[in-house]
């Protein structure tokens, strides 16, 4: 988390106000944290926190990918369709290999809670693409027998 | 330029690195000490002359006088619009509302830019230097530096650096023993590349949804809270305290007359050499590409140059001696951007490569305004009609209807642009257009509603195994016997010629 602007308590000034709701993104980081996605739960707390409104809270959500409204699985399959990876021609091919195989559409969960998978934007992994990254781990140089071992391996993991 | 690690002439063999051609012809100065100092320690950056432009400004020159340098200097922001920075803040300064702020955008999401990212994580100090000085000359005590947060190294350094910078009294209270007091604090981004609009980025500092407003107002006049604020790109405050020590002539003697300084490019794509580079202001892209950049790789043809990312545009062969200029570039049907540079050769399919700034850009509309919303949706589907062999002759008509309206109706720089890469790719590469819609081919071999997989007779050996492998049954064979691919089953996805251990699979 980062340092953000000083946070006070007073709320009869409307800058002051406004401050307060400025820490919103950095509260939404630290609560998804907390409990891997933002429930309902998550978002009632952080809506109390900050004086605002589940609604207003839920809307800011919503606008930004980062945030997670929904749960997520166990291994979160991020397919990077970044400029390196879509030159050597991977993202759509590895995207539409993947959700074949897990039967999920990009943003979708396997019934199990197992599996996520996700389009995202560059990996910083360009030298080495086509790069696919599950959950904190970088995969490089990605090809559909890679792929098949890869979900093999994670689906006999517990 | 001085280094500490002082290249020694080697008589032998081995060459200073500023002689390497990658080198060569560059003119370091928001890069000037990336990769050569530690950005962990300010020490190494006080020793290269670090803060001593602040203390120039705040201890021997009036607010006034910084804006004076900057406006001579004619830097131009080099966050992709290139305004002249000392207006900007003349602007702000001018603007009586108060407290103002001072605001970084390092939002950095163009697909293959990283420019501001390696600045960031390899120089943060020159960013907070430019930063004081800005919040000197317009008056203001508090800046926020916009981040994205993809970039965790990037917000690690900067995080080490302000606190550095508050112990060593270069930010905080009475900066210099002066009146003038300034702090800086970091606020992390969420994934919408729309924030690094500046309206947008300001909303989100607020902790809002990230959605451009129209201006007027300014920044300068109402910004974040409503209060006058100044937005400045990365490289824009890097550049800063080198202009504050050498001088605005000095500045202003880099590049060329109406783009004074350097540029800074992420080379990337189909070329030899990729990275970063500074080079003067007015250097063409001929000697950026292939000087530099070292050419095409495997012998292969260059076909177009796309700067401007995802808003930007591509040019071909004939403009490759345009000087790289915010004004040349315009005039040659591309934009500056913030500097990303792609370069892509024979292989890559220019409505598929239009296609893919399109993607990208029409995903990140805000939905705020109709034109950018809907516009967006309908190109995609022409684009995506033409690659799949389905176009007709009167979708280039099509797309360039929809492109003029989006153009003119859009609520903010992102809708106005989206359109740019395919207006330029549809003004140089017509033919390749024409190619898919009359001919129902793709020139580049890559629409795979437009190509067929083939098994090459005299290569093929029997082995079966992409028999064994095509997901889709298309392929039938007996052993030893060569193989054949029913095009209308296969879906194209290419397995079969990854696995294929004879070459006897091909495009056609
Ligand atoms: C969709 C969109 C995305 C933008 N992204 C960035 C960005 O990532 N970084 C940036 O500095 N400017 C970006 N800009 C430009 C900013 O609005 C603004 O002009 C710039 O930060 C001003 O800084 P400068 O004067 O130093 O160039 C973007 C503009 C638009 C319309
Ligand atoms: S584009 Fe995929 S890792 Fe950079």
């Amino acid at each position: 988390m980062v340092a953000t602007s000083p946070i006070t308590t007073q709320t009869d000034n409307p800058l002051q106000d406004g401050r307060k709701r400025a820490m919103l993104l950095a509260a939404l980081y630290i609560a998804q944290e907390q409990f891997g996605w933002l429930s309902e739960e998550a978002i009632q707390r952080v809506a109390e926190r900050l004086n605002l409104t589940v609604g207003q809270v839920k809307s800011t959500a919503s606008f930004y990918t980062m945030f997670k409204l929904q749960p997520q699985g166990k291994y979160r399959i991020q397919v990077c369709e970044g400029l390196s990876c879509y030159l050597v021609g991977g993202a759509e091919p590895i995207i539409n290999y993947i959700a074949e195989k897990l039967g999920i559409q990009p943003g979708e969960t396997t019934p199990d809670g197992k599996f996520t998978l996700e389009v995202v934007q560059c990996l910083a992994a360009c030298g080495t693409a086509p790069a696919v990254k599950v959950n904190d781990e970088l995969y490089e140089n990605m090809t559909f027998s890679a792929i098949d071992q890869l979900l093999e391996r994670l689906q006999q993991e517990n | 330029m001085e280094s500490p690690v002082q290249p020694q002439p080697n008589p032998l063999t081995i060459p200073s690195y500023t002689d390497l051609p990658f080198y060569r012809k560059q003119v370091r100065i928001a890069l000037r000490n990336c990769g050569i100092i530690n950005p962990e320690r300010i020490e190494e950056y006080i020793e290269r002359g670090g803060y001593l432009a602040l203390a120039k400004a705040v201890t021997e020159m009036t607010p006034d006088e910084v804006i004076g340098v900057m406006k001579d200097s004619k830097l131009r922001g080099r966050g992709g619009a290139g305004f002249v920075t000392g207006i900007k803040w003349e602007f702000a300064r001018r603007s009586p509302a108060k407290p103002k702020y001072v605001i970084c955008n390092a939002d950095e999401g163009d697909p293959g830019a990283f420019m501001d990212r390696s600045i960031l994580e390899g120089d943060p100090h020159s960013v907070i230097e430019g930063m004081a000085i800005a919040a000197y000359a317009i008056g203001s005590e508090e800046g926020y530096i916009y981040c994205r947060a993809e970039y965790p190294l990037a917000i690690a350094h900067l995080k080490i650096a302000i606190q550095q910078a508050r112990e060593f009294g270069f930010l905080g209270k009475n900066i210099f023993g002066t009146n003038f007091s300034f702090d800086l604090y970091i606020k992390e981004g969420a994934g919408a590349f729309v924030c690094g609009e500046e309206t947008a980025l300001m909303a989100s500092i607020e902790g809002r949804r990230g959605e451009p407003r129209p201006r007027p107002p300014f920044p300068a006049v109402s910004g974040l809270w409503n209060k006058p604020s100044n937005v400045n790109n990365v490289k824009s405050y890097a550049m800063t305290p080198q202009i504050i020590l050498n001088g605005a002539e000095w500045f202003a003697s880099i590049g060329t007359e109406s783009s004074p300084g350097t540029a800074i490019f992420a080379l990337t794509g189909k070329i030899n050499h990729t990275g970063l580079i500074e080079v003067p202001m007015g250097t063409t892209l001929r000697e950026i590409i292939y000087d530099i950049g070292g050419g095409i790789p495997g012998g292969k043809q260059f076909k177009a140059v796309q700067t401007g990312g995802p808003l930007g545009g591509c040019l071909p062969a004939e403009a490759l001696d345009t000087p790289v200029d915010f004004d040349s570039l315009v005039q040659a049907g591309a934009t500056m951007g913030s500097g990303g540079m792609i370069v892509v050769d024979e292989d890559t399919c220019m409505v598929e490569f239009a296609k893919y700034f399109l993607t990208f850009a029409s995903a990140e509309s805000c939905g705020k305004c109709v034109p950018c919303r809907i516009g967006g949706r309908r190109l995609l589907e022409v684009l995506t009609r033409i690659g799949n062999g389905e176009g007709k002759p009167e979708d280039l008509d099509e797309i360039e209807y929809i492109s003029r309206n989006m153009k003119e109706a859009s609520l903010c720089a992102l809708g106005q642009l989206t359109p740019g890469p395919v207006m330029a790719s549809l003004r140089f590469f017509r033919s390749e257009y024409e190619a898919h819609i009359y001919d129902k081919k793709c020139p580049a071999k890559v629409c795979r509603g437009l190509i067929t997989y083939k098994v090459i007779e005299e290569n093929c050996t029997g082995c079966m195994v992409c028999k064994r492998n095509c997901p889709a049954g298309a392929i039938s064979g007996e052993k030893r016997q060569v193989h054949y691919i029913d095009p209308n089953i296969c879906e194209r996805c290419g397995i079969c010629i990854e696995v294929c251990k004879f070459d006897a699979i091909m495009i056609e």
